[in-house]
């Protein structure tokens, strides 16, 4: 370990330092209103070493365990812009944690750090570091507004988190005992000369790491703790889940899938595993979203389908004949990047919404569109990106991405994708409807707090820019889907 | 390859820009103002776009293209707009719709400055579509009209406003779901989004997916919007319900987008599978004529009557592009181009004044009415040269149409032919008729104290009338054109 490696990890040590710092501050300080600020000004700092870091080239740190890259980079960036977005949306959320406001903040950091760390590992036990880091400090936040419904998400995140941790740990042993190594790269190399279906071992074990990365993106069958979890946290951690959360776990699904995958393995059958899977989770949750009367259980099943969505470019990957161009993993960077600002606009107004109606029926945004118009705008452009309407970084994702299934072959999934998206169109409608066609007793204007107000503008910007513009983050997704695949 | 010409960028981002601007700056009557300037300035930039095009017309006009708009290697598309002989003629119709439609809305008085935003924001999606020659811009600008329609409808409609919108919505998006299939294949079979190359490319592609399921895909989309039996459904919905302005938007120019569709993509991309189904073509097109005609007749409400009517008329389109297949397939399809821009004006001022007459009854349950005639004679005129246009009388535009339709598919389905051809006396009926319980007979008693259309709706229906005569009497004006357009796609054909 020299100082070289510790300067490759700084965004990495500079968000921890914050979040201590957040703590420290906390029991100094008697106005906690500066607690956010102190967060969101410390978050440039990771920011600066991550720009500053681009200018590297692929680099291993700490005895290959950890990897800077491009890949990771683009994750890092995408992990602390979520978190700015959601520290800046609590702020006035956050004032009903009284003095716990500074754990709140530097739990989201912590949660955070482990978050861009996931996006660099590059051997099983790192990943599992991280991973934990990830997701322990989630499940305090879950339970955050002490309550029982709040208290019953935490625990179930808790439980299910660490239920689906053992099968990915039980899939990692069995890879390490057959490949007799626990980093990706030798893996990588291990399987590429025995081949992927040398021993059934190796394909449970592949299939295990599968199913515990699949919880943590909820996607089908592995969802069922999503809604539950969503609607008992408190909202801004439930935007928070939904974003970086699944985007730190796709960021890691593709490193461990080019691990595996490599070579020439990822063949149809593998494809075609993931892409039933992805169809089943588009279906299931389409459908039992119609149902919903909450938008946070609303937004869960439409998180579970957006999986699906994700999932399809998973399954197009592949090195099958018309995959050299990457179009399926970098369609996840850009998907993922924009489904981030899409669901934050959704997520910063309902924050705007119910922190004043204390409400999270779909029924309390009737009459928004008079309440505040701003609101109900963003909220309209978000449904509309959801569904993949122009002029929106939605509609841009879902091109891509189906644009990459039909290339390596799999027409069908686009098929089940788009008609996905017109059942899907019905349900965010809805929302958009009782915002605007339906009255309300209650006119009053919704004084719902700087910090929501400023986060809906900037993602709600991004959603609408991207969706003209989307090129610059084609471009770098592209540049950090080349950066791991040798 | 870079080309930019601004007008028709111009003419697509103007209205919409109009439109942001409405949203955050104004409000009731200084919106209603600024839309009409907007649409004023909008219909003047079309008129040259029309005109320009006319004393040049050869090929692809007024090109706007920017390839670096997303130049990823797996994903090409360009910033590509365009106007040929079939598409001018359509931008100049969006241009006058545009206009009709904000003076339809003067009366509009509940949240105003929404209602001027969105009927602007439709305009430039529009246009967008006849203008774009890009397939993935294209495509774009088909889904960016719907959020607005949707909106119209469901907020200034009247009855079951809000599932007509959602109807329309979703029936629309299900189309356009099919054809982003269809569209993503042709890419990634071709390269290319372009679509001015892309039937050249078609030709020799190695397709992902065999052509006639491609022409299937892209054509259940605009068959959704022009509408086609049995894809119809929503038309009646949608129209009845929808606001004023909004039904002659529907009418007048959404439709003609699916009408446009079959042109730009089913017949220029697709001949040879055109060609093989073209019976098919035909017989719903004869099933739309006579289908639509026959509940047409039945209906008792005035809106819903117009909508019923457009199905039927919408089928000529059908028949005219069957005319593929036979000796006079320039004729036939011409009629068919022409039949889209009459019926855009006809409908239009059918809708305009009947959205008049309900404004001042505020009934369109035809036997409540009566006698109007004697209380407002002008949209009594207006009723009735609409109605006549419709049923295709000499000396107006409907006739053109019709009679080139005819004439075209006769060679090719004669069978077909002489069936639509008797759709005419049943569109004589339910106009006539129509015309007679509404206009004419007795008076309901408290009918008495209406009053005529006042000087800002006579304007929008002056407009319309001079165009329905003018293209009545002139044909040439706009047929020139839209020949100058589809002879390639005939030429393509053989």
């Amino acid at each position: 370990m020299t100082l070289h490696d510790l300067y490759l990890l700084s965004p990495e040590l500079s968000m921890v330092i914050i979040a201590s710092f957040v703590i420290v501050l906390d029991l100094l300080l008697k106005n906690k209103k500066i607690l956010p600020i102190v967060a969101l000004i410390g978050l440039l700092v990771p920011i600066f070493f991550g720009i500053r870091l681009w200018a590297i080239d692929d680099e291993y740190a700490f005895f290959d365990t950890f990897r800077l890259d491009s890949f990771a980079l683009f994750f890092k960036y995408l992990v602390i812009g979520a978190t700015a977005l959601v520290i800046l949306s609590s702020t006035k959320y956050a004032e009903k944690f009284k003095h716990h406001q500074g754990e709140y903040y530097a739990l989201i950091l912590f949660s955070a750090t482990g978050m861009m760390l996931l996006a660099s590992s590059v051997e099983f036990v790192t990943i599992y570091v991280a991973l934990e880091l990830t997701a322990l400090p989630t499940a305090a936040l879950a339970a955050f507004l002490r309550e029982s419904r709040s208290a019953e998400s935490g625990m179930k995140f808790l439980v299910l988190s660490a239920v689906s941790s053992a099968i990915l740990l039980y899939g990692m042993v069995l890879i390490y005992g057959y490949t007799g190594t626990s980093h990706l790269s030798e893996i990588a190399i291990q399987i590429s000369r025995i081949g992927i279906d040398s021993s059934p071992a190796l394909i449970f074990g592949i299939v295990l790491i599968t199913c515990g990365f699949g919880f943590k993106i909820s996607s089908v069958p592995f969802q069922m703790w999503a809604p539950d979890v969503y609607e008992g946290a408190p909202t801004p951690i439930t935007g928070f889940l939904s974003v970086a959360s699944k985007a730190a776990g796709f960021a890691i699904i593709l490193r461990v899938f080019y691990a595996f995958f490599e070579t020439d393995s990822f063949d149809v059958e593998w494809a075609n595993m993931i892409a039933i899977l992805s169809a089943i989770s588009m279906c299931v949750g389409n459908l039992i979203a119609i149902r919903q009367n909450n938008i946070k259980r609303l937004l869960a099943y439409s998180t579970v389908a957006q999986a699906g969505y994700l999932m399809v470019g998973l399954a197009a990957m592949s090195t099958l004949p018309g995959g050299e161009d990457n179009a399926g993993p970098a369609g996840i960077l850009f998907y993922t990047a924009g489904y981030a600002m899409t669901n934050l606009t959704a997520f910063a107004v309902i924050i705007a919404v119910s922190s004043y109606t204390e409400d999270d029926r779909i029924d309390s945004f009737a009459g928004l569109a008079k309440k505040s118009p701003f609101l109900a705008s963003a909220m309209t452009l978000a449904m509309i990106s959801l569904i993949g309407i122009p002029p929106t970084v939605g509609f841009i994702s879902k091109i891509y991405i189906f644009g990459s299934a039909m290339d390596t072959g799999l027409e069908w999934l686009v098929v089940v994708g788009v008609l996905n998206s017109v059942v899907s169109a019905y349900y965010y409608l809805r929302v958009v409807k009782v915002m605007f066609f339906s009255t309300t007793e209650n006119p009053k204007s919704i004084n719902s707090g700087l910090g929501a107000v400023s986060a809906t503008t900037v993602a709600m910007i991004a959603t609408f820019a991207f969706g003209l513009y989307p090129t610059p983050i084609i471009e770098l997704a592209q540049t950090a889907i080349k950066s791991i695949v040798s | 390859m870079n080309e930019f010409n601004g007008i028709l960028t111009l003419a697509v981002f103007m209205p919409i820009a109009a439109s942001i601007l409405i949203a955050l700056f104004m409000t009731g009557k200084i919106a209603r103002g600024f839309a009409i300037i907007a649409t004023l300035a909008e219909l003047v930039i079309t008129s040259y776009i029309f005109i320009a095009y006319r004393n040049n017309p050869d090929g692809y006009q007024m090109v706007d293209r920017i390839s670096e708009w997303i130049p990823i290697d797996s994903f090409r598309a360009e910033y590509f707009l365009g106007v040929d002989g079939l598409s001018a003629p359509l931008v100049l119709l969006t241009g006058i719709l545009g206009l009709v439609a904000v003076f339809a809305s003067w009366n509009v008085t509940e949240r105003t400055k929404e209602h001027f935003m969105w009927l602007l924001a439709l305009q430039g999606a529009v246009i967008g579509v006849f203008t774009a020659l890009d397939f993935f811009l294209f495509f774009l600008f088909w889904e960016l009209e719907l959020i607005p329609m949707f909106f119209l409808i469901s907020i200034w409609g009247t009855g079951r406003k809000e599932y007509s919108a959602m109807k329309f919505l979703i029936f629309t998006i299900l189309g356009s779901a099919f054809m982003l299939i269809g569209i993503l294949a042709l890419y990634f079979s071709t390269g290319t989004f372009d679509m001015t190359i892309l039937p050249d490319k078609i030709a020799g592609a190695d397709l992902i997916i065999p052509a006639s399921i491609l022409f299937f895909l892209t054509i259940i989309g605009f068959a959704i919007k022009l509408p086609v039996f049995p894809f119809h459904t929503w038309l009646p919905d949608a129209h009845t319900d929808a606001p004023t302005a909004a039904s002659v938007m529907l009418a007048g120019v959404l439709l003609k987008m699916g009408g446009y569709g079959m042109f730009r993509v089913s017949s220029t991309m697709f001949p040879d599978q055109l060609l093989d189904f073209s019976w098919l073509l035909a017989l719903l097109g004869v099933i739309n004529i006579i289908y639509g005609a026959a509940i047409t007749i039945r209906q008792t409400d005035l809106k819903r009557l117009i909508a019923y009517s457009s199905i039927s008329h919408m089928g000529f389109v059908l028949l005219g592009l069957a005319s593929a297949s036979g000796g006079a397939a320039i004729l036939g399809m011409t009629g068919a181009a022409l039949q889209m821009f009459t019926h855009g004006t006809i409908t239009g001022l059918l809708f305009l004044t009947v959205g008049f007459i309900y404004e001042k009854a505020h009934t369109r349950h035809i036997p409540d009415l009566g006698g109007l005639s004697g209380r407002m004679p002008f949209l009594a005129t207006s009723l009735l040269i609409a109605g006549l246009a419709s049923l295709g009388l000499p000396g107006t535009s409907g006739f053109v149409a019709e009679i080139t339709i005819f004439l075209g598919s006769f060679p090719a389905w004669k069978i077909f032919a002489i069936i639509a051809a008797s759709g005419v006396v049943l569109t004589a009926g339910y106009i006539l008729w129509m015309i007679q319980r509404a206009m004419f007979g007795e008076r309901p008693e408290h009918h008495n104290k209406l009053t005529d259309a006042s000087i800002p709706e006579m304007i929008p229906i002056a407009i319309l009338i001079v165009s329905i005569i003018g293209v009545g009497i002139y044909p040439s004006i706009i047929s020139d054109m839209f020949v100058g357009g589809i002879e390639p796609i005939v030429e393509a054909l053989n």
